[in-house]
C-alpha cells in the first residue's frame, strides 16, 4: 500500500505535491496540455476548464465510493492514448476533444479520490491536485499554442510519442 | 492508494538507472545515433518519423520483456541493428518511408527487450521507464544534430564514413554475440 506523501504544509499542498511526484498522473496531464495546444487557442481554453473540473468531480465520486480498480493499468492506458494522439497530431472536433479530456479527468480523479479515501487522507488534497492540473494545462497549452516554426510542432509530437512509449512500459510494469 | 499516492522511494535512483541504461553499451549507443543520422540523411519527414518510431517500438520490446514473452537472439538482433543501420547510413540508402520505419521499428524491439527487464532491485519501474525513454530520445537527437552536416558536401561524406564505422563496429558486436 502506498500513501499520499505529507508535505507538512496541509492537504492542499499535499495534493499539489502528489501530482508533481506521480508520473502516472503527471504525464497524461502534460500530454493533454500538448494535445490541447496543438488544437489551438479556443480548444485549449475549453480543456483548461474541462480537465480540472472533471478531475475534481471524478475525485469526489471516487472518494465517495472508495473503490479503485486496476489503477496501474488504467493510468498506463491513458498515457498511451493521450501520448499517441499527440504524436499523431490528428485534428479532432472540439466536442470529441472535450469528451476525451472529461473521460481522462474523471478516470484519474476517481483513482485519486478513491486513493484518498482508502488511505484515510483529507479530501482537500483534491483541490490541490485540481489546481496543479489547471496550472499545468494552462502552461503547457500556452507554450504549444505560441509555437510557430514547423520543427517546434514536431518537438511537441515527439514529446507525445515519448509519453506513449512510457505509458506502454508502465503497462508492462503493471501487468508484470 | 496503490500506485498513485506514493512516497517516491527509489524514484530518483530508478530515473538515473533508466537514464544511464541506454548508455551502458556501445551497441545501443551506436545504433540509436545511427537512427538519427539516417533520419537526417533522408530529410523530411524521416528526420522526425524515425526517432518517433524507435522509442514507440522500443517500448513494445520492453513491454514484451516485462510481461515475460520470450524473444530469442536479442543480442544478435542488437548487433545486426548496428551493422544494418551503419550500412544504410554508409550507403545513404533511400527506401520508401514506410520501409525505413519498419526497419527501424523492427530493430527497436530488440533494444527495448534488452532494456525492459533490467531494473535494479529497490528502484521505481515508472521513473526507470521515463529515464530510459528520455535517454534514448536524446541519443537520437544527438544523431540528428550531427546529421545536420549532411547539407554540406564534405559533411555528407563524413556522415557516410561514420556510417561505415558504425557498420564495422556492428560486425564486431555480431562476432561477440555469436562466438
Amino acid at each position: 500500500m502506498i500513501h499520499l506523501a505529507t508535505t507538512g504544509l496541509g492537504p492542499v499542498y499535499d495534493g499539489i505535491n502528489h501530482l508533481f511526484r506521480s508520473p502516472e498522473d503527471l504525464l497524461p496531464v502534460i500530454a493533454m496540455s500538448l494535445l490541447a495546444g496543438l488544437h489551438g487557442q479556443g480548444d485549449s481554453r475549453r480543456i483548461l476548464v474541462v480537465l480540472p473540473v472533471s478531475w475534481i468531480v471524478g475525485g469526489l465520486a471516487g472518494f465517495a465510493s472508495g473503490v479503485e480498480v486496476m489503477p496501474g493499468v488504467l493510468t498506463a492506458l491513458s498515457c498511451i492514448a493521450v501520448g499517441a494522439l499527440t504524436a499523431l497530431d490528428r485534428r479532432m472536433s472540439s466536442n470529441l476533444l472535450a469528451t476525451f479530456a472529461t473521460v481522462l479527468g474523471l478516470l484519474h480523479g476517481w483513482l485519486n479520490g478513491a486513493g484518498i479515501a482508502t488511505s484515510r487522507g483529507n479530501l482537500l488534497a483534491l483541490s490541490g491536485i485540481g489546481t496543479a492540473v489547471f496550472v499545468l494545462v494552462a502552461t503547457g497549452a500556452a507554450i504549444v499554442v505560441s509555437v510557430k516554426a514547423p520543427w517546434q510542432r514536431v518537438v511537441v509530437r515527439v514529446a507525445g510519442s515519448w509519453i506513449a512509449a512510457i505509458g506502454l512500459l508502465l503497462l508492462g510494469w503493471s501487468l508484470r | 492508494m496503490i500506485g498513485l499516492f506514493h512516497t517516491g522511494k527509489g524514484a530518483a535512483a530508478g530515473f538515473l538507472a533508466g537514464l544511464a541504461h541506454p548508455l551502458s553499451g556501445w551497441d545501443h549507443i551506436l545504433a540509436m545515433v545511427a537512427v538519427g543520422l539516417w533520419g537526417a540523411q533522408l530529410g523530411q519527414p524521416a528526420i522526425w518519423l524515425l526517432p518517433v518510431t524507435f522509442p514507440m517500438m522500443m517500448a513494445v520490446g520492453g513491454f514484451l520483456a516485462l510481461i515475460g514473452v520470450s524473444l530469442p537472439g536479442v543480442e544478435v538482433g542488437i548487433a545486426v541493428s548496428a551493422l544494418a543501420l551503419g550500412m544504410v547510413v554508409a550507403m545513404e540508402v533511400r527506401p520508401r518511408m514506410t520501409i525505413a520505419a519498419v526497419i527501424v521499428g523492427m530493430f527497436a524491439i530488440f533494444h527495448g527487450y534488452a532494456h525492459g527487464a533490467e531494473l535494479p532491485p529497490g528502484q521505481s519501474g515508472v521513473t526507470y521507464s521515463i529515464g530510459f525513454v528520455i535517454s534514448t530520445g536524446l541519443l537520437h537527437a544527438t544523431g540528428i544534430t550531427i546529421g545536420l552536416i549532411h547539407r554540406y558536401r564534405t559533411g555528407a561524406r563524413v556522415l557516410r564514413l561514420a556510417g561505415a564505422g558504425i557498420a564495422l563496429a556492428g560486425v564486431w558486436f555480431l562476432w561477440s554475440a555469436i562466438r
